[in-house]
């Protein structure tokens, strides 16, 4: 049987998303941003407000989040998107902002911002996508990289006695009674997929409820700075990355979730 | 009937900002402009006109706040001084650079580093020169009385969203802090309709996307939007030059002075003319764009210029390069948040102008 032939209506399980626009992701084949944007825009799509969704998109990979979905955008600084957010939400209480950014950009550069923003409870959600790595620039440490994990700025491994440990951020975020949702995702799986489409959807019905910030982590995998086929770049994460960012709720409507 | 008020120039430049219809401030403490934000505080101006007025954590922060929110059309502001607006530079840079309108207000103290919470002006160069990184100018204003604080926060308004391009007053500590009258105007409503061309205000079916960025990787199509921003400043170069003249008619030589200087320089005057000597003051209003003609056209006919800044000389630059070598032009400054007296000021000119070579 041909390809075209099975390429047919009755055949499809799913279908691009609406709200993604027809160019060409410019992600690597396996990185977990072309399915995480895919995400947030099924669920604007559903939940029918693209006319009052607003997003602020990263530096690093996801920059050009912008081209891809066919909402408003605007581009931020390193670090500086929940500040950027802030200054969007408090002027259009009503609408629905969103910021998405990578480990460099919220867990370094822009620590204070994150931590400011969530603290405020600043009505928004955050899309924190953790590879481990600064991938744009070529596969330096991020603060997120784990021990012994090389990079080309710690090429025999992280050490943590010179280079510190990896950062928990979102745990730390979680301590802050300004936020309300607090979850670590992947989607690596299609079973975690389905599970952090739940999480994003829940973070956008926190804010049309003004219940403050909701943060998604979704721990991703980045084959290309971690120089693993896709499959295998897969593997390692579910190996290695969950132990040490486990996946689950960590707050939930304002409450941490006990262990 | 005209509302007069005894008044600080911070405090007047907040007042306008209500009543300018400012949707929102963002911003951070520091002396000697912490009076702007504690003001808006204090009327609380959500219940007055709906304008939000929220403290950031940082200086970093309150400018990327603007950013966001300049971006959905509102009008946005911060005010902060010297050492803060050096943290703002990176904001300020993609604001200019994504061509978005909004209000900075700089309420100068002397430098560098830490510095001093005394008025100087040595943020000339910042402030018109980029600052930032990238080709790019803000419309610079630089009051020179409370009165001007409170008229150039809808004047800055104006022409920010005329070019969408930030604009910046640049005060100093003394024209913040001094107490005079100011006639406040009537309250402008807050707007509540956007361009829908560039806002980002939320996707709808009639337009395509509006996307607010300076990030535009081909190096060819980042050429075009440099000269379209350079033709930009060029415009205003040619349409926004604002200056006024204090007995230039008749004067052989001439002060060129902004802010506090100037109003040093006006005694100064007054003090010249009872001693004999003809002197006049060009007092520019805006520095970017710069009254380059007004002062090339003065240099044909009088005998020297002295710019008289708090700073170690950085306006004297642009004078000289109107001047072109026509007639003397000389610099006098104090530094690091002394302010000079008319006195000095009038020995500089007697020094390095009248007798000099």
């Amino acid at each position: 049987m041909d390809v075209q032939d099975i390429i047919k209506e009755e055949n499809l399980v799913y279908t691009k998303t609406k709200l993604m626009t027809d160019n060409v992701l410019s992600y690597c084949p396996g990185c977990g941003h072309g399915t995480a944007n895919r995400l947030v825009m099924e669920v604007v799509d559903e939940m029918g407000i693209q006319a009052d969704t607003i997003g602020v998109s990263p530096v690093g990979c996801a920059v050009f989040a912008y081209d891809f979905m066919n909402i408003d955008m605007t581009e931020a600084a390193h670090g500086r998107a929940p500040a950027v957010a802030t200054g969007i939400k408090r002027v259009w209480p009503d609408k629905y902002v969103f910021t998405y950014q990578g480990d460099g950009d919220l867990a370094a550069i822009g620590t204070a911002e994150t931590m400011h923003a969530c603290n405020r409870g600043e009505n928004i959600t955050i899309i924190f996508i953790n590879n481990g790595i600064y991938g744009m620039t070529g596969g330096q440490m991020a603060p997120t990289t784990l021990e012994g994990a090389k990079t080309t700025t710690c090429p025999y491994g992280r050490d943590v006695k010179t280079m510190g440990y990896p950062i928990k951020i979102t745990e730390l975020i979680s301590q802050l009674p300004g936020t309300y949702f607090v979850t670590r995702q992947a989607v690596d799986t299609p079973a975690n997929v389905r599970r952090a489409k739940k999480a994003i959807r829940m973070a956008f019905e926190n804010q049309k409820l003004d219940k403050g910030l909701s943060f998604i982590e979704i721990v991703s995998s980045c084959n290309s700075g971690w120089k693993l086929s896709p499959v295998k770049a897969n593997q390692w994460m579910a190996e290695n990355t969950f132990k040490y960012y486990p996946l689950g709720d960590i707050k939930v409507n304002g409450e941490l979730v006990s262990k | 009937m005209k509302e007069l008020r005894l008044m600080k120039g911070n405090e007047a430049l907040a007042e306008a900002a209500i009543r300018a219809g400012v949707d929102a401030f963002y911003g951070y403490p520091i002396t000697p402009q912490s009076e702007i934000m504690e003001y808006l505080m204090a009327q609380k101006t959500q219940e007055r006109t709906g304008m939000v007025t929220l403290q950031a954590e940082s200086e970093v922060s309150s400018i990327n706040m603007v950013y966001g929110a300049a971006g959905t059309g509102k009008k946005v502001m911060t005010s902060s001084s010297s050492p803060g607006i050096s943290l703002m530079q990176e904001g300020i840079s993609y604001i200019a650079g994504a061509e978005l309108p909004c209000l900075i207000v700089d309420v100068v103290r002397g430098g560098p580093g830490l510095g001093t919470i005394q008025p100087s002006q040595a943020d000339y160069f910042q402030a018109t020169k980029g600052g930032g990184h990238g080709d790019y100018h803000l419309i610079v204003l630089a009051p020179s009385s409370v009165q001007e604080m409170y008229d150039f926060v809808k004047l800055s308004f104006d022409l920010a969203f005329k070019y969408r391009n930030p604009a910046m007053i640049l005060s100093d500590g003394l024209i913040g802090q001094v107490m005079e009258k100011v006639e406040i105007s009537e309250q402008i409503p807050r707007t509540t309709s956007f361009d829908p061309s560039w806002t980002i205000t939320g996707k709808t079916p009639d337009r395509e996307r509006n996307i607010i960025t300076s990030l535009e990787l081909d190096s060819a199509v980042m050429e075009k939007r440099n000269e379209k921003l350079q033709a930009k400043y060029q415009k205003m170069q040619e349409t926004e030059v604002r200056y006024e003249e204090v007995q230039c008619e008749d004067a052989d030589y001439i002060f060129v002075a902004y802010g506090s200087s100037a109003r040093i320089c006006l005694k100064a005057v007054q003090i010249a003319r009872q001693k004999g000597i003809k002197v006049g003051l060009l007092r520019p209003i805006t520095l970017f764009p710069f009254p380059t003609k007004p002062i090339a056209e003065l240099s044909k006919r009088v005998k020297g210029f002295l710019a008289v800044e708090l700073s170690a000389g950085q306006m004297i630059e642009d004078v000289k390069l109107a001047v072109n070598g026509r007639t003397k032009a000389e610099h006098f400054g104090r530094m690091g948040g002394v302010v000079h007296t008319p006195g000095e000021v009038l020995e500089a000119l007697e020094q390095k102008i009248i007798g000099g070579k």
